[in-house]
């Protein structure tokens, strides 16, 4: 029998049937997907960094981007990887790519598939012009691919790239690839970029950076936002982009407003409904021991 | 005997490794190389077991009808056909073949198909979900039923609306301050001193295994 006390309204307040949050969730998440309007985003110095960074890097320059991701982590890490792809681009920078996620290749391929056909288009970012251009594999990009155990490889490519991959992803050998002239290891290039959704994150933190001590910029989901600030205060990495936030922080800077800025209206309501749950929560918490207490139990 | 070669083989294998990572000599780096080969190789044989053990578990479900059989016939399904189209296709003179670990095979276009329009959303999809599940986890989890829980909940809500525009420049300013402070401070502190507790187990555990006195990898043998 249900006792009538405990289905007073403070009793309901704290359990709500989870369908009707799942329901007011979708419900918020599609309204504010398609209604018309746009959220400021504030910009965080650990990702301004890494925009200036590359920005500042001459032309002709290598950075070598890690994509470590698979489809799970799309939604949040995509977007950081087309805008640092086509800043790269647009900036006549080189770009090193590994995928050390057995997922990753195929993220990797779209994205360079995606800015390449971008970048044939005429485009002002930041009120800079940048006339079309073609961008080619092997020579703007080279794409080593995807090869187990990601300690391993990130430290035989501390060696000579060779080690580890001695021809791309596509099967051509890397003495024949124009960008590779002269290539070896890390020294050669400017930056790494790690975008990750798994712990491999780790490997290029220890293996990588630690004994190579290139430098080192990290892209990361939301839910590993906190885990590495450590080593960004140590130093060992010199900017920090983290979730759908750090993606549209990235694509505000770098004047190419793309999925992660639209997506951060959806992110924000969605976290005031949380939140308004919560408070729900805890109000019919108070409310229900305050209640207990003056009826003397 | 039986005991004694592979501990042997811990310790020389694991004291070379140790020392070789601080030293650059020619010979060194060598053996190192040689050594990090022999992973791949290892590697490569302990992923046909797990394919062969996949397949097995998988036939054996089916054969026995056993329960949700229909998904090991699923698995098996798709393991096959990404085999397939991953390592078969077209060259240029448009002659079907098998390729391995060239262009042909990797660009063929129904192994592209089933990634992007199968395997893609499935696992969007999958982590999509996440997004109810934390929200009806936060709405019943974050009580503020004692001091500890109350600090949580409070630093949880300041990190969720850290960059929220509608605070207007100063209490905005500070929500962002005191998040900036909450994961540069209090989260560091944790996770630093977490990171090296994991760092010097890791450490314990090695020695234990090279010197010979963690000997769980040998089985019951």
């Amino acid at each position: 029998m249900t006792n009538k006390q405990d289905t007073n309204i403070f009793n309901r307040m704290m359990s709500i049937d989870r369908r009707w949050v799942f329901l007011l969730l979708i419900v918020v998440c599609v309204t504010a997907y398609f209604l018309p309007f746009s959220v400021p985003i504030l910009v965080e110095p650990e990702v301004a960094v890494i925009h200036e960074f590359i920005d500042t890097l001459p032309p002709g320059s290598i950075v070598f981007l890690a994509i470590d991701y698979d489809p799970a982590s799309l939604a949040e890490l995509h977007p950081m990887t087309y805008a640092l792809l086509e800043q790269c681009f647009r900036r006549n920078l080189r770009v090193m790519c590994t995928a050390l996620h057995p997922n990753g290749p195929s993220m990797a391929e779209a994205a360079f598939l995606a800015v390449a056909d971008s970048c044939r288009l005429d485009k002002t970012y930041n009120g800079e012009f940048f006339p079309a251009r073609e961008v080619v594999n092997g020579v703007d990009y080279c794409f080593l691919g995807y090869k187990p155990y990601p300690a391993l490889v990130i430290l035989g490519m501390g060696t000579n790239f060779r080690l580890p991959f001695p021809s791309d992803y596509y099967g051509t050998p890397l003495d024949s690839i124009p960008l590779m002239k002269g290539v070896q290891n890390y020294d050669q290039t400017a930056c790494v970029v790690n975008i990750s959704g798994t712990s491999g994150t780790e490997y290029w933190i220890s293996y990588g950076q630690g004994r190579f001590n290139f430098p080192l910029a990290l892209g990361v989901t939301g839910v590993m936002g906190a885990e590495y600030y450590p080593y960004l205060n140590s130093g060992q990495v010199f900017g920090y982009m983290a979730g759908m936030l750090g993606a549209a922080q990235y694509e505000k800077l770098a004047d190419n407003p793309g999925k992660a800025i639209i997506a951060m209206k959806v992110q924000l309501y969605a976290h005031f409904l949380i939140i308004f749950f919560i408070i729900i929560g805890n109000i019919g918490f108070f409310m229900d021991k305050f209640k207990k207490n003056r009826e003397g139990r | 005997m039986k005991r004694q070669i592979p501990i042997f083989l811990v310790f020389v294998f694991g004291v070379f490794m140790v020392f070789q990572y601080f030293s650059p000599h020619e010979a060194s780096e060598w053996i190192y190389k040689f050594l990090m080969d022999w992973i791949y190789i290892i590697g490569i044989f302990a992923m046909a077991l797990g394919i062969w053990s996949l397949i097995h578990v998988s036939y054996d479900k089916i054969k026995h009808k056993r329960h949700d059989w229909g998904y090991s016939v699923v698995t098996l399904a798709a393991l096959f056909t990404m085999m397939f189209f991953g390592i078969t296709g077209f060259n240029e003179n448009g002659e079907w073949g098998f390729y391995f670990m060239t262009q042909e095979g990797l660009t063929n276009p129904m192994f592209r198909n089933f990634f992007n329009h199968i395997l893609v959303p499935i696992e969007t999809t999958m982590f999509s979900l996440l997004a109810f599940f934390i929200a009806s986890a936060a709405y019943r989890a974050f009580r503020a039923r004692n001091v500890l829980a109350t600090m949580l909940l409070v630093s949880a809500l300041i990190v969720m609306l850290r960059f929220n525009p509608y605070f207007g420049d100063t209490f905005g300013f500070y929500m962002n301050k005191t998040a900036a402070w909450l994961l540069n401070v209090p989260n560091m502190a944790a996770k630093r001193a977490i990171l090296i507790g994991i760092g010097l187990g890791m450490v314990g555990t090695a020695l234990k295994v090279i010197l010979g006195i963690e000997r769980g990898y040998m089985g019951k043998g």
